[in-house]
């Protein structure tokens, strides 16, 4: 059956998102906001002769994540921000040890135990590293339903193309919101390149296969960090990004995810009262998009940053503009959703 | 597995290749390494039964004929560099996941043979939530469990299997079970739950023994293979220096105390039930 337009919400159209990207093993434990992900996928998957295992913990269901992307297979796991955080050692080995996956954080309040009402205060996590070493993940923002249902599949591509973790940054609205969105529930398979490396049995193979991220020897372990850094460094080509209204802005507003919706509401609102406001939304956190803000900067008046934490993303738009531009931070913790009306206010304050 | 052709070659190897090999066509190689164990030198301290145990899983692994097929999860402890030793495919897990790890390669890969190797800190201590439920799960996969009451890699100290009144670098003046609490029993543990289909504990310190431990390895190697459930044979190991023993020391000390802790025998085997098979 083609892709048709349907109702869908946020966190189900994920699950048939990974079903569509090729997703061959889910392995994950419940957390609210995200819990319709394997709900869906605990159905959805052994129809399809696939892997569900609803797992221990978090800790349990990223190494389980582990093995299964050791064997070669596409394997994911999905939770929200606590449950992410004990995923943190797991996600620096797999990302040692070179191993392709998808981690999905739909995000809540925090720190602590915090709530379950949506944020944005896991970006550090998510793009500076998270767990220990020098380390980092593709990392997409999707800002609508349709995105969620995409980017699973872009995620895995990445995550192949690369050989490391990739991980999808929602929150709870995006989780949990409904809107139009092209679904299709027998997507053709993707194509997944060989991995000769895989820790599958050695079938014939000459040589074994070992997965692993002990390298006890220094030398070696900082050549293995330099390869590590230099496939990051190459990364950079697959900078994602989405501008609106910005040739003529003189404020540039930067948010992601479902900050960028209500900063684009809020640029609309402001260009009616006579303010020329446009959005840049980074789509990868990570490979960020430095070099696309600094440009998108260059004749704006001000940088208005929107981010549902304390102020995150916002250091690597400064980074990025490194003082060319004054930026400007609004943020919003605990779960607090601010109205375009209010985004518009920062912009109208930023522009005086 | 034996042929005039590995005869000749253990020969050749042994002499410098000074005798002529026709000469040799009549002899019968009687031992020699399986061909699942790689031929690099163990790292293990002297009077370990590591290597001893790896050899067996080794032994196992070609009795099976399943080294092309096999892949093997690692831990964290003496034997974090165990992928070096084996000729089959090996992934290294963090501590105590292993059998989490093994979940992933099972369920992704039903028809291969998935073991894991795994010391009693990381099986009884930080692992012990994701060997409950691998167990519970009945996951089919064969777990090779070195118990030598010590964590010996990080320096001698203690762990949940040592013994009241040991001395380890974190209990000096002996496990205070007031203070530490009390050896944890893992076959006792585990064998309560639905989907151990074999578990044995064998004390690896005479030939009779390791024998012993062939016969377990293979009931625990077919509970995965016949699709019965979880395979767990725990092997109590000497560890004698962090004991601080001689090597004959510590195996006399395993026959007459440890073993009072930690009973040798068959917990679980649904192989032998009629009703399972």
């Amino acid at each position: 059956m083609p892709a048709k337009m349907q109702l869908t919400k946020g966190n189900e159209a994920l699950a048939m998102g990974a079903i569509a990207g090729g997703c061959d093993c889910f392995f994950g434990y419940p957390i609210t906001p995200q819990n319709e992900v394997p709900e869906v996928l605990s159905y959805e998957m052994p129809k399809r002769g696939r892997v569900f295992v609803q797992a221990e913990s978090e800790v349990a269901s990223i190494n389980m994540v582990y093995g299964a992307a050791a064997a070669g297979k596409r394997a994911m796991t999905s939770s929200s921000s606590p449950g992410v955080s004990l995923m943190m050692e797991g996600l620096s080995y797999i990302a040692c040890a070179e191993l392709p996956c998808l981690i999905v954080n739909v995000m809540r309040g925090g720190p602590g135990l915090g709530s379950i009402t949506p944020s944005q205060g896991d970006y550090f996590q998510a793009c500076k590293g998270g767990g220990h070493g020098d380390y980092h993940s593709v990392v997409l923002a999707p800002w609508n339903v349709q995105e969620m249902y995409e980017f699973p599949a872009l995620a895995f591509e990445l995550a192949d193309r690369y050989r490391c973790p990739a991980m999808l940054l929602a929150d709870g609205v995006l989780g949990a919101m409904m809107e139009p969105a092209e679904i299709s529930d027998d997507a053709p398979p993707p194509n997944v390149p060989e991995k000769p490396w895989a820790t599958n049995g050695r079938n014939g193979r000459a040589h074994k296969n070992v997965v692993n991220s002990l390298v006890i020897d220094p030398y070696g372990l900082r050549d293995h960090n330099l390869k590590l850094q230099a496939k990051y460094k190459a990364m950079e080509c697959e900078t994602r990004w989405d501008t609106r209204d910005v040739d003529d802005a003189e404020i540039l507003v930067v948010a992601y995810g479902i900050s960028a919706r209500l900063a684009l509401s809020g640029c609309k609102l402001a260009r009616k009262k006579g303010i020329k406001a446009g959005l840049l939304r980074p789509i990868t956190l990570f490979p960020f998009p430095s070099k696309q803000i600094a440009e998108c900067a260059r004749n704006k008046k001000r940088i208005l940053v929107v981010e549902l934490s304390a102020g995150q993303m916002v250091e690597d738009v400064r980074l990025a503009v490194n003082g060319d531009v004054p930026v400007d931070f609004y943020g919003e913790m605990g779960g607090v959703i601010p109205s375009p009306a209010e985004v518009c206010e920062k912009i109208v304050e930023a522009a005086q | 597995m034996t042929t005039a052709m590995n005869s000749q070659d253990g020969m050749k190897k042994q002499n410098g290749g000074s005798v002529a090999a026709e000469d040799l066509v009549d002899l019968k190689c009687v031992f020699e390494r399986p061909q699942s164990l790689s031929d690099k030198p163990f790292h293990y301290c002297p009077g370990c039964s590591h290597g001893t145990y790896h050899r067996l899983i080794a032994e196992m692994i070609d009795e099976f004929g399943f080294m092309d097929r096999t892949v093997g999860i690692c831990p964290v402890g003496c034997a974090v560099f165990a992928y070096e030793y084996f000729e089959t495919d090996m992934i290294e897990a963090s501590h105590g996941r292993a059998p989490a790890v093994a979940t992933g390669v099972k369920r992704a890969l039903p028809d291969r043979f998935v073991f894991t190797y795994q010391g009693d800190g990381d099986l009884a201590s930080i692992g012990m939530g994701e060997i409950i439920h691998a167990a519970a799960r009945g996951e089919r996969i064969t777990v090779f469990f070195v118990n030598n009451g010590i964590f010996g890699m990080t320096g001698g100290q203690m762990a949940p299997t040592s013994l009241i009144g040991q001395k380890t670098t974190t209990s000096v003046d002996g496990r205070d079970a007031r203070a530490t609490g009390h050896p944890i029993r893992v076959c006792e543990l585990l064998s309560n739950l639905e989907g151990v289909a074999y578990m044995a504990r064998v004390a690896l310190t005479s030939p009779k023994n390791i024998n012993t431990c062939r016969k377990y390895m293979r009931k625990a190697i077919r509970a995965q293979t016949e699709d019965v459930g979880l395979g767990l044979v725990e092997v109590l190991s000497p560890c004698p220096v962090q004991w601080g023993m001689s090597p004959g020391d510590a195996l006399h000390h395993i026959e007459e105390d440890v073993v009072k802790e930690f009973p040798p025998g068959e917990f679980v085997d649904k192989l032998a039930d009629p009703v399972k098979a």
